[in-house]
């Protein structure tokens, strides 16, 4: 029997038995389509954090006073001295590096704001003005230390506190005491709620100076920095590291970390998430094998008569088997391709339907959910096909 | 020529054997038209079954044209089957959802013809057994006496040595299963071996050999 005969006659047999042929299709398709549509959804969800991620910046490196170090002894330590601080002329030399485009130095403390006859307790955060595009931070009104002014004595209030102050919404121009400090309210930031473990809406922000006299340090807290080209990360990493052992006396005591390393672990995680659920949809795939099985074992003992015509006429027991795996290689088939362009519309209505939500299933995940299928088809026609060869001519004609 | 020697088959029913053919010894030459005659579970299908290749005696020798034939593998048995015989059953065994060309095509797609080599042999059957204008009916839209024409056809397009009938007329009212068995006849007038089985007399009466059988052996042979 030629390839191309096989091919047709199980072709026209699954054609003969739309209700049936259709419902294995449709079996498949959705597994298919599951498998696309999930792993689309959780690549999806994993490019999505990765964006965001990237919008507070995969350019940014953080630099802590101290090692953080457990392993191994600065040899400071031995000699009775403690580290040294991370100070604000550190700051200024990291930011002469040519790989830096600005950095904002951060100190963090509590203080007590009175205005208007109100007074309550608020984070406050000494930096510059380049932390605004440097966490992407907003102004609702106002502004915030124009270069001119470095050392003026301004105050940026958070929404929530600006809103419990000022009622009224005459906010800027008014003067607030921070701790026995006089501000001039310049400026209050957009509501942003919870970011990186602040939530900027009841902080208050004024320039570093004066908050290293208020809280009386010389010490940054953690100095940010953006550089120029993600590219260089490394490279600008290494830089601002020795900039600041030279300038530490040839000591290694603070600790320079790249943004990327926490992206990378939410990438991991989301990855191995996107294939747990793509896992799931295989198992529904199986189930969709264990559907063309079912059929088709029904089919050969719906035909038992054909089957036994097709032995008396002389089909060897080989080709009978391959008539019946052809079917299943055809329904699967086309299960698969309905499954496949179900499944790409599936990701184009979720992506319609969250336009954030880059919902694109990954490449490897069209080949997987079309290769299981078809493998899945042919492996649940195997036995229908091997029992219909070894029926008894006799016994399926319907002789006595 | 079809040589059966000391062909015995036991089906067992319970811890009951029975022996469907008991030790038969037949010779028929090539286009004998032989009809088997006997009453239900005299074996006499049982018989065909084994002339056909279809059932493997429990012991004796066959010989297709001088080849012993009981050895062989179930490969090989359908190859023969395929070159050698050809079967037509009481209830046709059609395929439903084949047109009748398509159902009379399938032997030669079992022996690879190429595509356009068979349009042309089965255009030719179809004309020789008047089924031109029902090439494209299936089974279901046509009458028995249609059917058993296109069945016939089926079981000879390839030229076997044998044909092999088991009730042809079975199925068939009088008129129609005289008109079949005329059919069978002109096949057997062109050289086919035709081997006959049935219950109805009249018909068993037209062949130039009879047999006749009783609980597994052949009981007449009147030529």
């Amino acid at each position: 029997m030629r390839l191309q005969d096989l091919l047709r006659f199980s072709l026209k047999t699954i054609t003969s038995y739309p209700a049936r042929s259709f419902l294995i299709i449709l079996a498949m398709a959705l597994g298919v389509a599951a498998v696309i549509i999930l792993t689309a959804l959780g690549d999806g969800a994993r490019q999505y954090v990765v964006n965001e991620f990237s919008s507070i910046g995969t350019n940014l490196i953080i630099v802590l006073p101290g090692r953080s170090e457990t392993a191994g002894s600065f040899p400071g330590a031995v000699m009775g001295q403690t580290s040294r601080d991370l100070t604000l002329d550190d700051a200024h030399w990291v930011g002469r590096l040519p790989q830096v485009r600005r950095y904002a130095p951060l100190n963090v403390g509590v203080a007590e704001l009175s205005a208007a006859g109100k007074l309550r307790e608020v984070t406050l955060m000494g930096t510059t003005a380049d932390i605004f595009p440097i966490r992407h931070m907003k102004l609702s009104q106002g502004k915030f230390l124009s270069s001119a002014d470095e050392s003026s004595a301004q105050i940026v209030l958070g929404a929530k506190i600006a809103q419990e102050f000022f009622p009224d919404g005459n906010v800027l121009g008014q003067r607030v005491r921070l701790s026995d400090r006089r501000f001039l309210v310049t400026g209050v930031m957009a509501e942003q709620g919870e970011s990186m473990g602040y939530n900027s809406d009841e902080l208050v922000i004024i320039p570093i100076q004066h908050a290293q006299t208020l809280l009386n340090t010389n010490s940054l807290f953690r100095l940010l920095i953006e550089i120029r080209h993600h590219g260089e990360i490394d490279n600008a990493r290494e830089a601002i590291r020795q900039t600041l052992i030279r300038r530490h006396d040839g000591e290694d005591d603070v600790t320079v970390i790249a943004h990327d390393a926490v992206l990378a672990t939410f990438e991991r995680i989301l990855r191995a998430l996107t294939l747990g659920v793509a896992g799931i949809a295989v198992i529904s795939l199986a189930v969709a094998g264990i559907l063309v099985m079912n059929v088709m074992l029904v089919s050969v003992s719906q035909r038992t008569a054909e089957i036994g015509l097709l032995k008396a006429i002389g089909t060897p027991a080989a080709v009978i088997r391959y008539i019946f795996l052809a079917e299943a290689v055809w329904l699967s088939l086309a299960g698969a391709l309905a499954g496949f362009i179900l499944g790409q519309a599936g990701s184009w209505a979720l992506r319609l339907a969250y336009p954030l939500l880059p919902a694109w299933p990954p490449l490897w995940a069209n080949f997987a959910g079309v290769g299981v299928a078809v493998l899945a088809g042919v492996l649940a026609g195997l036995l229908p096909a091997i029992r219909a060869a070894k029926l008894d001519p006799v016994d399926a004609l319907g002789k006595r | 020529m079809i040589q059966l020697q000391g062909i015995t088959r036991i089906f067992h029913m319970g811890d009951q054997a029975i022996h469907a053919l008991d030790h038969i010894d037949l010779t028929i030459d090539s286009g004998e038209y032989v009809s088997i005659m006997g009453p239900s579970g005299s074996g006499k299908s049982t018989l065909l079954n084994v002339i056909g290749l279809l059932d493997r005696p429990d012991s004796g020798h066959y010989l297709l044209d001088g080849r012993d034939v009981t050895a062989l593998s179930e490969t090989e048995q359908a190859q023969v089957r395929r070159e050698k015989i050809g079967f037509v059953f009481q209830s046709f065994h059609l395929i439903p959802r084949l047109t009748a060309a398509e159902n009379i095509e399938i032997p030669l797609i079992l022996t690879g013809m190429p595509s356009i080599e068979r349009k042309e042999r089965i255009a030719e059957t179809l004309q020789a057994f008047n089924l031109s204008d029902r090439a494209h009916h299936r089974p279901a839209e046509l009458s028995g006496g249609q059917r058993q024409r296109v069945a016939i056809a089926r079981a000879t397009i390839l030229r076997p040595t044998a044909l092999l009938a088991d009730e042809p007329t079975g199925n068939l009212d009088h008129r129609i299963g005289s008109e079949v068995a005329t059919l069978l006849e002109a096949l057997n007038q062109t050289g086919t071996t035709l081997i006959v089985v049935t219950h109805d007399r009249e018909l068993a009466l037209r062949a130039r050999r009879r047999v006749a059988m009783h609980d597994g052996r052949i009981e007449t042979d009147e030529q």
